[in-house]
């Protein structure tokens, strides 16, 4: 188990409605902390229901799914904006 | 070598005095910003403070596109634009503010919908294209004509009380809005300022920190923003700064070799 904090942004902070969240996980990579979020309740399941378009940075650099999460303090979930 | 030409009259001179004596602009900054030619597009929260601080810093040719009119519901956060001038094209709007700002520079108003036949014709030959509209398609289109073109695109996004900000350039190094963001999500996912709500302030908050890489970029002072975005999250003021580089096999720029910043 290692602790990690989760920021979200845009649509998955209004869903989940926190800004951050520490959390104690096995999770392997980022799909499986994922999929370790969205079974937590209904707001998480809500924002990772499409995650296509989210892209997540590991200590503030950008990763992609796949990436272990070995020795990582911080996970930032963010998708896309559009307004202007 | 020989120095530039005199650029200014004097009362260019006392109106650029604060940013002479900057170190980092400077008299030779301050004429690049006069020689420079800029595409804005979108003259709405984020086009506004970007317009008006481009044109007050004397950025010499300003190209603004947007086919809006300008309604009462804009002027919660759109401050170029102006009680007196609603059902006004916001283009026209948006060059009656600036002619008000600074009568030295040039602002070109463009009337109409980006459109990709429109960017190839519109973004070729810019120092830098502004990205300040609204909906994702067009971003997408205007990356790919600014990839095409090797101009470097500052794009900036906002959403209910957050935004994010970066430098796309895959011609030095730096990813293109399809290495970042390839995956366009669902419309449902992505509320426009109508249906989610945007605080006023915050256009003017992330417009103004594009004005800033703007000019920047113009004068070449600092650090610039390439292969990095900032998102700014102003309810929580849960604030990042994310390294991010080009993806391999990006459909838009994955041709274009790009050289060291
Ligand atoms: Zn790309």
């Amino acid at each position: 188990m290692q602790s990690i904090d989760i920021l979200y942004f845009a649509w998955l902070r209004e869903r989940i409605d926190q800004p951050r969240e520490r959390i104690e996980t096995a999770a392997a990579t980022v799909a499986d902390l994922v999929a370790e979020l969205a079974a937590r309740d209904a707001r998480h399941a809500a924002a990772f229901a499409d995650p296509t378009a989210i892209r997540v940075a590991l200590d503030q650099s950008l990763a992609d799914f796949a990436a272990p999460l070995t020795g990582v303090r911080e996970v930032a979930f963010f998708p896309p904006m559009t307004g202007g | 070598m020989t120095a530039p030409a005199p650029l200014y009259s004097d009362d260019e001179l006392q109106r650029y005095a604060r940013h002479i004596v900057l170190r980092e602009i400077g008299g030779p900054g301050q004429a690049r910003l006069k020689r420079a030619n800029v595409l804005v597009i979108g003259a709405g929260g984020l086009g506004a403070p970007v317009l008006m601080y481009l044109a007050a810093a004397g950025v010499g040719r300003i190209t603004v596109v947007d086919d809006d009119m300008v309604s009462v519901s804009n002027l919660q956060r759109q401050v170029i634009h102006a009680q007196d001038r609603i059902g006004m094209p916001k283009v026209e709007s948006a060059r009656i503010a600036v002619a008000g700002i600074n009568p030295f520079v040039t602002l070109t108003p463009v009337a109409e919908r980006l459109d990709a036949a429109r960017a190839a014709v519109l973004v070729p030959g810019r120092d830098l294209v502004i990205d300040a509209t609204d909906d994702l398609q067009t971003r997408h289109m205007l990356n790919a004509a600014c990839v095409a073109a090797g101009v470097p695109l500052l794009s900036g996004a906002i959403s209910q009380w957050e935004g994010q900000m970066t430098l796309y350039d895959p011609a030095r190094s730096a990813p293109c809005l399809a290495c970042l963001f390839p995956v366009i999500p669902p419309a449902e996912l992505l509320p426009t300022c109508a249906a989610a709500g945007v605080m006023g302030a915050l256009p003017g908050i992330v417009g103004s920190m594009m004005a800033a890489e703007a000019i920047k970029e113009l004068t070449g002072a600092g650090r610039s923003l390439r292969g990095r975005l900032v998102i700014q999250d102003v309810l929580w003021g849960e604030n990042r700064e994310i390294a991010v580089s080009r993806r391999d096999g990006c459909p838009v720029c994955g041709h274009i070799h790009g050289t060291a910043a």
